[in-house]
């Protein structure tokens, strides 16, 4: 279906509920088409290809909301989710905050954001099929103790975005996007691990070569084997930049408007505050060209932008939508972000954490002892009291230098000590998805170990 | 269900002579095998917030998703739309991943086997969404009334109804229509002006709504959640080390789920890629430990009359006294393993191909007190809810994080410490298993387990046990 087409459904459906009784509307299309391919031990393992399309509305009776959603766009299809939704506004609440932006806070970013690149919907399978074999192969080539594969994937996509409101909203945009990655399996006698890299890109031209996806993540995985576990001791705690994102990832939790007018975070009313230590500025920007994070619109048809989150350790700024902004007294930052059904959550642009001028090896240099973190699991992050606690594995720093694997140990602490605890911060800004960050050295963790 | 009276071929048509049709289609390039998911499902959610019922939707989507098996190979390709013009495309597409001239053409569709572990006349979803609403309130206020110190509660309700019905190229029809109830509250408590602390709790299964009228009330749900934020207001520093480690029953079962459960999946292990691999018939855990998945338990958030390969569930003995049993098998790899389906195969919806997954996974109950097992704890960790978790099944390194938990000293359950996460590695952990109490627990049917990317329901239980070293990620 052209973009002109679901568009005009989309203000279609604003209109039909608004003759049945809403006072406001908005109306979200979605339609997605995607690609993948896995190979595994140099051989395909699986294709998939398929398309797929879904609508949700959301109105307003007063202060009452109802939501429905349909992958059926057929009259039918699209008659029943207005009918639903109108008929689940008489069942809800009357919130006093619920509500549409006011019109002059709608509108989009003009020009090329540079988020769908044609050259998508040209790539030829048999290339694709050929990017993930390469990429393995590279990685069986790195060393001969490369000696298993949980296989290599290219993936890509294409969406498209369309978004009215009753407010005079109406809008649309396509993205589309591209991957690759490899994740071999090393062995060296009783020793087993497995790592991974991939590289992503709106075009696939922005995509690394599948000979060095192969290559990194054959290193990745071949530096994680025989760890030891150490003991239990407080030492600073170096992240490299894959692993820092998921500080950056708590960051934002602790910075959501919905946490914050629910006391649900510990960085609640702390507005104005130092609550880092001054290297850090982190900085929500969904206007960078190409991003992954990056929109002409939010989900509430509110213009992208660019908002300072954190600067030089000073918190200036959480992240809205207009819900939570009415909820602080504030206003929107453009941050809405939803799903087909349901009222608007809060997402971030391209989040990220200001480069430093420290390389990475300095920042080493300056450790006697201490852990650089290369993965991380678990969901052991606590926003409301900023307890932080993680299944780690990375590599021993010894004398200022990576000296030898260490896994399952644990780095604990708490995220207000840990922010103002920030050392140092790399030169090594690194972006991939929406999230980003460069190496951070945090003074001092407790890692729990034998 | 008669293939008849199902909504696929009531509401949209869909007769034996299309299923034949489409199958056909799939396996035109020579395939081994194939076959096609149907779906129909139902959602509703109803949230409430600051007492505010903030939000209620409902959706409807619907889909085939068609497979087909060339040896190792699999080609999938779905649509939205069930109509025969796009689901002969999607088969055709799927089909390609094969080279060659078709080798089968007729397919005798017969309908299969199948359990009723929910016979739910009329599902929550078939319901007035009004008395949907209900539910939320009455957490909202039990939780708030539970103690002064609760000054924020959220509590969710969610439900669907899935229509599904599998053909394949060996013949097998099976149709099901699988219910599903969540309920979960989170509550927020302070105490003059310290850092609030959050508890959690949900329940539900595959119920009719009475499960939340008669059995486990919203007042159960409110009240529970409250009493951990409450419990967790004194909390101290977590310790850091290895120590012993006393799981109480019910939910910490997701030990089991992380700790062996995902590394006997028998697609990693077909791979050689699991920590597990190769050693079925060796010692993985203390001879106290038998560990069971079993999909076919009444009214569970796991269990499933039949899988979404069309193969009836069944009880998988994983590890007994201790000696690895058996690996999850699902259609693929249990061919390529020579082996049988276990009923494991299951995906998240019509977009995603099937793979071995756990259902409801748990341990049998042992012979000891669990008061005894306390008291015989000089120094230690007593845990008695966990949030989630996560496993590396390559080097077989696991975590999962207590939300609630306290000090055992001589023998006591004293303070509350905050939250730490707890690591193990898969083959080792479960030899510390020193006790096993007799109180095998369930949980409450809150379960969510992610696979590259694919989310399904699973439940998980344990009794209290003992385990004498696990690794401790506090920071005292």
């Amino acid at each position: 279906m052209t973009g002109n087409h679901l568009l005009d459904l989309a203000n279609q459906v604003v209109r039909d509920a608004l003759a049945r009784g809403a006072t406001d509307a908005e109306c979200t299309v979605a339609e997605d088409d995607e690609f993948s391919v896995e190979v595994r031990m140099r051989e395909i393992e699986s294709l998939k290809e398929a398309g797929s399309r879904g609508m949700g509305l959301r109105v307003l009776k007063g202060q009452r909301v109802g939501s429905s959603y349909t992958s059926d766009l057929s009259p039918e299809g699209v008659g029943r989710m207005v009918r639903s939704a109108i008929e689940i506004a008489d069942l809800t609440s009357e919130d006093p905050h619920a509500g549409l932006p006011a019109p002059e806070e709608l509108g989009s970013l003009p020009g090329d954001l540079g988020l769908y690149s044609p050259a998508i919907e040209r790539l030829d399978p048999a290339d694709n099929i050929s990017r993930a074999k390469r990429a393995e192969a590279a990685a069986f080539d790195a060393d001969p103790r490369i000696s298993n594969s949980d296989g290599a994937s290219f993936d890509s996509g294409a969406a498209r975005h369309v978004f009215a409101n009753s407010r005079g909203f109406s809008g649309e945009y396509r993205t589309s996007h591209c991957s690759l990655s490899a994740s071999p399996v090393a062995r060296d006698g009783e020793s087993m691990e497995r790592d991974y890299w991939y590289t992503m890109a709106r075009d696939p031209q922005g995509l690394q070569a599948p000979e060095e996806v192969g290559r990194i993540a054959a290193q990745r995985t071949l530096r994680r084997l025989n760890p030891v576990k150490v003991d239990t001791q407080k030492v600073p705690v170096v992240f490299e930049p894959r692993t820092a994102r998921s500080l950056l990832d708590s960051i934002f939790d602790a910075v959501h408007g919905m946490a914050i007018y629910r006391h649900e975070s510990f960085l609640a009313g702390k507005l104005g505050e130092l609550v880092a230590n001054e290297l850090v500025t982190v900085v929500d920007d969904a206007t960078i060209p190409g991003r992954f994070g990056t929109s002409p619109f939010d989900d509430e048809g509110v213009p992208s932008r660019r908002t300072p989150v954190i600067e030089r350790g000073v918190l200036r700024n959480y992240l809205l939508n207009t819900y939570a902004a009415r909820k602080l007294g504030m206003k929107t930052t453009g941050n809405a972000a939803r799903g087909l059904a349901g009222n608007a959550g809060i997402g971030h642009g391209n989040f990220y954490l200001e480069p430093g001028v420290q390389s990475p090896t300095r920042i080493l240099a300056g450790i006697a002892d201490g852990f650089f973190v290369t993965s991380l699991m678990g969901f052991g992050v606590n926003i409301v009291t900023g307890d932080y606690s993680r299944a780690a594995g990375g590599i021993w720093i010894r004398g200022g230098e990576l000296a030898f694997a260490v896994s399952e140990v644990t780095i604990a602490g708490n995220l207000r000590d840990m922010l103002r605890n920030i050392e140092a911060v790399g030169s090594d800004l690194e972006y991939s998805g929406s999230l980003a960050s460069p190496t951070v050295k945090i003074g001092d963790m407790t890692v729990g170990g034998k | 269900m008669r293939f008849g009276d199902s909504i696929f071929a009531a509401r949209f048509q869909i007769t034996l002579a299309d299923l034949n049709r489409y199958l056909a289609e799939a396996l035109s390039q020579g395939g081994d095998y194939a076959d096609l998911y149907f779906e129909y499902l139902l959602t509703s959610s109803i949230g409430i917030d600051e007492s505010i019922v903030k939000s209620a939707a409902e959706g409807v989507s619907m889909g085939v998703g068609i497979r087909v098996i060339a040896g190792e190979r699999t080609g999938y390709a779905y649509t939205d739309h069930l109509v025969p013009e796009k689901i002969l495309k999607a088969a055709n597409v799927a089909a390609h991943i094969a080279g060659g001239p078709a080798k089968i053409e007729k397919f005798d569709l017969n309908e299969g086997r199948r359990h009723n572990l929910y016979p739910v006349l009329t599902a929550p979803t078939e319901t007035a969404l009004a008395g949907r609403v209900d539910l939320v309130r009455r957490a909202d206020r039990a939780a708030r009334a539970y103690d002064p110190c609760v000054f924020q509660v959220q509590a969710t309700y969610a439900d669907n109804l899935r229509h599904v019905m599998v053909a394949t190229s060996e013949g097998v029809l099976t149709i099901d229509r699988q219910p599903l109830a969540r309920l979960s509250v989170s509550a927020l408590a302070r105490r003059g002006g310290e850092s609030p602390q959050q508890g959690r709790a949900g329940g539900g299964g595959r119920v009719s709504l009475d499960f939340f009228l008669n059995e486990k009330t919203p007042e159960h749900f409110a009240r529970e959640a409250a009493r951990e934020a409450i419990a967790m207001l004194d909390a101290a520093d977590a310790p850091a080390g290895e120590m012993t480690v006393v799981l109480g029953p019910g939910w910490p079962g997701v030990l089991l789920h992380e700790a062996v459960g995902h590394g006997l999946e028998a697609d990693f292990n077909r791979k050689g890629v699991s920590a597990f691999t190769g050693r079925i018939g060796q010692k993985v855990a203390s001879e106290l430990c038998t560990v069971i998945d079993d999909g076919t338990i009444h009214n569970r958030r796991g269990s499933l009359n039949v899988d979404d390969e069309g193969y009836p569930t069944q009880r998988n003995i994983l590890i007994e006294n201790g000696i690895l049993q058996g690996y999850l098998q699902d259609k693929l790899s249990s061919s390529l393993m020579r082996s049988h389906s276990t009923g494991s195969g299951r995906r998240e919806s019509y977009a995603h191909i099937p793979m071995p997954r756990m259902t409801n996974t748990f341990m049998l109950a042992g012979q000891s007190d669990p008061e005894e097992i306390v008291r015989s704890v000089p120094k230690g960790l007593y845990c008695a809810n966990f949030g989630g978790g996560q496993v590396d099944i390559t080097n077989g390194n696991f975590v999962f994080t207590a939300s609630e938990s306290y000090l055992i000293e001589g023998g006591k359950i004293t303070r509350p410490v905050r939250n730490a996460s707890l690591i193990g590695n898969g083959p080792e952990a479960l030899k510390y298993i020193s006790m096993v109490g007799n109180d095998l627990r369930l949980d409450e049917g809150v379960g969510v387990c992610g696979k590259s990317g694919q989310s399904v329901p699973v439940g998980l239980g344990i009794p209290t046990v003992k385990i004498d070293r696990m690794t401790v990620g506090g920071t005292a």
